[in-house]
């Protein structure tokens, strides 16, 4: 069966018609066409499918497109500005190494965004504890905690790396 | 120390805002016009012969364009022993087994399809245990190749081991086993496939070896007499490699042979189930080893027989003991060394290549011994792996020529920064494991190159075409930063592309480490011809000596007098748009000057060699056998450092893979079946997992290396299991041989060593027969 209906996508007024098994997932980059979120497992396991509804972080892929009517939807291509310019944990990630494959990075980003709206001032444990549900395997998420932190005014000082021989010198 | 503008610098990944905003394309995003939907039949058996295949419901079904068996296609031979095809003919091997596969117009439709598919299968007997498959009469997973036993005969003998294990005051010896682990690439596999009118194939593929893969190809269309066509593979972005995309695929043939029926694309995207059945996974080791020492601690032996299990099929993973000789002779100095390993077939799940191709496995071997030999010998752990480092100047027995070499500096590192002799509350303990990885290519194949042609517009601005294969490790970054270095550019004036094998030169792939190696010292060499090119032409305009000028933010100077300068755009307008004008494009192929391995396995396989140590802080919970690692240093000596901050993100990365494969990872094999494909009972780690982590390098400038750099790609998760072990068996005092070292395996030992049973019962007792736990 399908039914209309209407909700805010990524800042937009919107409606269309879902069939009633469709998920949010397959409506995001089917029948919308956006494809920044992706599919990791299928079954809420990794996170790479995450979106924001109503402010909340949800794994796509086990969230039915029905139940967006009446609510905001906010997939990585709307968190840039509508310059281009990129949001401040768009901006962390890239200059800090947040990102290698870059696979989970939207649903990883989208995940922190959740949780910066409900609490700017997040302490790394509330960091982990928000991106435990996303799964990395090219960063060990190292560089992607920073990048949060770095955003929540939190973000450890200077670089890691230390050289302290050269034999040139 | 050289003042660089680019080199040794942060710079952030070239595409890592494209990756920031969703708007990379990886295979799952990629759709073509008119394209269909391929789905793969898998076997229901472990070993069994196929009695029949009737696909007449499946063909009738609307939707579907087509409907294959082995039947239907040519004998395309794959993998580096040619012993696998597309679509299984007669018998399956494995659970894994391609038995049909079906083209729809939708996904769904294809799904359906696979379910009328009807397959009448004969079960045979099969086997799981590579020492069983060794024994005589057991079941033949190939017949016609007569034994289980693969014939690489992977056996070297260096010096006189007996002799030295005679003279040995000291000898240890253990058996260590590893099971299987998978990649867990975040992207799943994928491929889509299309033929032109003239039967020339074009296939977007997630590959690390897309050369190497076009070839492979090639083969598959002269076995479909196709011979002579044109291969073109477009790699989209790839959403992680860590090896698994080494080998060409039964899915990447299969998508061909389905485009090639059709006359359509056809694409093939595994969900995650599949990812974690019907990919490879690294080898499984049964392995006996032992070390000796003379008084003082030096080493004097090493004897090392291994037992890999191939699985079903072979791929390029099973050629991993040729890399395992590298640690076996070489990690320390050691004057007498045995090696001796055998592939076996079985019917589990076909290994492969992954992160450290075979390092790991010997590694933890080696180097939990090693603390074992220094507890009998009486020497401090550090102490005893200082007094047999490797030095700046060795030849190891193999032949491997050690150039640089800062092992001894990376333990003192570890030493300093994980506290080592500090205090130890009950439960806690620190261990330490080396590594020695190639550094400077590895030639395991007739070629080690990679090309790289690059070209300059009116502007300033380069394209450089690189062989190289970035799957998110940021190879096209540190690429761009040497030839933005040399050229006296500024990064963002640097395009790389590296998509293409129509336009890209050849490279042998993305493995052992190499790229940075191999493909920066390509793209270097390109520059350096054009750089030459730029300083006569500034020279003519500036009426200066070749040897005065300086090149930097987009200029060319007087290294004396700084205002006499001219823009490179300026500069490259002006040869352009003169009379004979001329544009510079420049082109080079770097192969190192390593050597394949000779008869006797020696050969300098590697220009250089990375060394590093890892140290590491547990608490083991006795009661529970829980082990928490409370912090971890990860030393490496790294050649340069060209970009410090993708650099930590290899060794952070590769550090959380090797923790995961030394405590929760294992793709559980129930005679063959995965009984764990999925992320719930597969346990990599989470951000929840995560260790305090320090990675400092050490930078030993390489003569070889772009701007002195080494490979980094792979040690970050080469020693991590054996520095965890002997962490545990400082803080409680049990030896773990087995990985991972769950928290059941801690607590058996705990007991063990007590004299109780799992149950905690005193052995002997009464009651200590009920107790039936299992792992």
């Amino acid at each position: 069966m399908a039914r209309d209906i209407s909700f805010v996508f990524n800042g937009n007024n919107m409606t269309a018609r879902v069939e009633d098994h469709w998920t949010l997932l397959y409506f995001i980059r089917e029948e919308l066409g956006y494809t920044g979120t992706k599919e990791g497992c299928g079954s809420g396991e990794c996170g790479a499918c995450t979106v924001i509804v109503d402010g909340a972080a949800v794994n796509s892929c086990i969230y039915l497109a029905a139940e967006l009517d009446g609510r905001s939807l906010l997939t990585i291509e709307g968190l840039a500005a509508a310059d281009g310019s990129l949001h401040p944990l768009q901006k962390a990630f890239v200059e800090r190494g947040g990102i290698q494959c870059g696979f989970c990075s939207p649903g990883m980003i989208l995940s922190a965004k959740a949780l910066l709206d409900e609490n700017p001032a997040a302490s790394e444990e509330d960091i982990r504890a928000a991106i435990a549900g996303n799964l990395c395997r090219c960063t060990g998420y190292i560089q992607i905690i920073d990048s949060i932190k770095s955003v929540c005014g939190d973000a450890p000082e200077g670089p890691r790396v230390v050289a302290w021989r050269d034999e040139e010198s | 120390m050289h003042d660089f503008s680019t080199v040794g610098k942060r710079v952030p990944k070239l595409d890592a805002a494209d990756k920031a905003t969703g708007r990379s394309r990886y295979i799952q995003d990629l759709k073509l016009p008119g394209m269909l939907y391929g789905k793969i039949l898998y076997s229901k058996y472990a070993h069994a012969r196929i009695v029949n295949i009737d696909v007449s419901q499946a063909r009738a079904l609307p939707g579907v364009r087509a409907v294959l068996t082995a039947e239907d296609i040519p004998d395309i031979k794959m993998g580096v022993y040619k012993d696998n095809r597309p679509l299984k003919k007669g018998k399956v091997r494995s659970y894994r087994d391609e038995v049909a596969a079906v083209a729809a117009v939708d996904p769904e439709t294809a799904r359906k399809a696979l379910r009328l598919i009807d397959v009448v299968y004969d079960p045979l007997p099969a086997v799981f245990d590579p020492e069983t498959a060794m024994r005589e009469g057991a079941p033949l997973v190939h017949e016609a190749h007569k034994t289980n036993v693969l014939r690489m005969p992977w056996k070297l003998h260096y010096g006189d081991v007996e002799a030295a294990r005679r003279e040995a005051a000291f000898v240890v010896s253990e058996r260590f086993t590893t099971t299987w682990v998978t990649h867990c690439c975040m992207g799943t596999s994928g491929a889509i496939a299309e033929f032109d009118p003239g039967n020339n194939l074009t296939i977007h593929s997630n590959t690390q070896i897309p050369s190497l893969a076009q070839k492979d190809f090639l083969e598959a269309l002269a076995a479909m007499g196709l011979a002579n066509r044109r291969v073109r593979v477009i790699k989209p972005c790839i959403g992680g490699g860590f090896g698994s995309k080494l080998d060409t695929y039964a899915y990447e043939y299969i998508a061909i042979l389905l485009a090639y029926h059709t006359r359509r694309p056809v694409k093939i995207e595994f969900d995650r189930t599949e990812e974690f059945i019907a990919t490879s996974t690294r080898q499984p080791t049964l392995t006996t080893i032992s070390q000796g020492c003379d008084q003082d601690g030096k080493l004097l032996f090493r004897d090392v027989k291994m037992i890999l299990d191939n699985g079903a099929y072979t791929s390029w993973g099973a050629t991993t003991p040729s890399v395992m000789m590298m640690p076996i002779t070489t990690l320390y100095r050691v004057p007498n060394v045995r090696y001796e390993a055998s592939c076996v077939y079985t019917n589990n799940t076909y290994s492969q290549a992954m992160r450290g191709y075979g390092n790991p496995q010997a590694t933890f071997a080696i180097e939990s011994t090693i603390d074992m030999l220094a507890e009998a010998a009486g020497i401090e752990p550090l102490e005893f792996r200082r007094i047999n480092a490797n030095q700046p100047g060795d030849v190891s027995t193999q032949g491997l020529r050690i150039t640089t070499c800062g092992l001894s500096e990376c333990m003192d590192a570890v030493k300093a920064k994980l506290g080592w002799d500090q205090p130890r509350s009950s439960g806690e303990g620190v261990g330490v494991a080396s590594l020695i990885h190639v550094g400077g290519g590895a030639r395991v194949y007739k070629s080690d190159g990679c090309g790289a042609i690059l070209k300059m517009d009116d502007f300033g601005k380069v394209d450089i075409f690189t062989g190289a294969t970035d799957m998110g490790q940021g190879s096209d970054t540190v690429i761009a930063q040497i030839v933005a270095e040399e050229l006296g550019l500024n990064i963002e004036d640097i395009h790389v592309i590296h998509s293409d094998t129509d336009i890209c030169p050849w490279d042998v792939g993305a493995h052992a480490s190499r790229t940075t190696f191999v493909a920066g010292n390509a793209a270097l060499g390109a520059a350096r011809k054009i750089k030459s090119r730029i300083l006569e032409m500034a020279a003519k305009e500036l009426y200066a000596p070749l040897e005065k000028l300086v090149l930097g933010n987009r200029h060319i100077q007087h290294a004396e007098e700084p205002d006499r300068k001219v823009e490179i755009g300026k500069l490259l307008r002006k040869a352009h748009f003169s009379h004979g004008g001329q544009m510079l494009m420049a082109e080079s192929f770097y192969d190192p000057a390593n050597e394949n391995m000779g008869k006797d396995f020696r050969g300098n396989m590697s220009m250089t060699y990375t060394f590093g140590a890892h140290g590491v802080r547990v608490k083991v919970d006795e009661e529970t056998g829980k082990v928490k690692v409370l912090n971890y240093v990860a030393v490496h000596d790294v050649g340069r450092a060209i970009n410090p901050m993708l650099l930590e993100g290899q060794v952070y990365g590769g550090v959380m893979m090797g923790l995961g494969y030394a405590l929760s990872e294992q793709v559980i094999l129930e005679r063959g079946e995965t009984m764990n494909p999925n992320f719930r009972d597969y346990k990599i780690l989470t951000a929840k997992d995560v260790v305090p982590i320090e990675a400092p390098v050490l930078e030993t400038p390489d003569k070889d290396g772009p701007y002195g750099a080494k490979g980094i790609g792979e040690p970050g998760c080469v020693p991590t299991a054996p520095a965890v072990a002997n962490a545990i068996y400082n803080a409680v005092g049990v030896r773990i041989r087995e990985l991972p070292i769950t928290p059941e395996r801690v607590l058996a030992a705990l007991r063990a060593k007590k004299g109780l049973d799992l149950c905690g019962i005193q052995k002997g007792a009464e009651s200590a027969a009920a107790c039936v736990i299992e792992e």
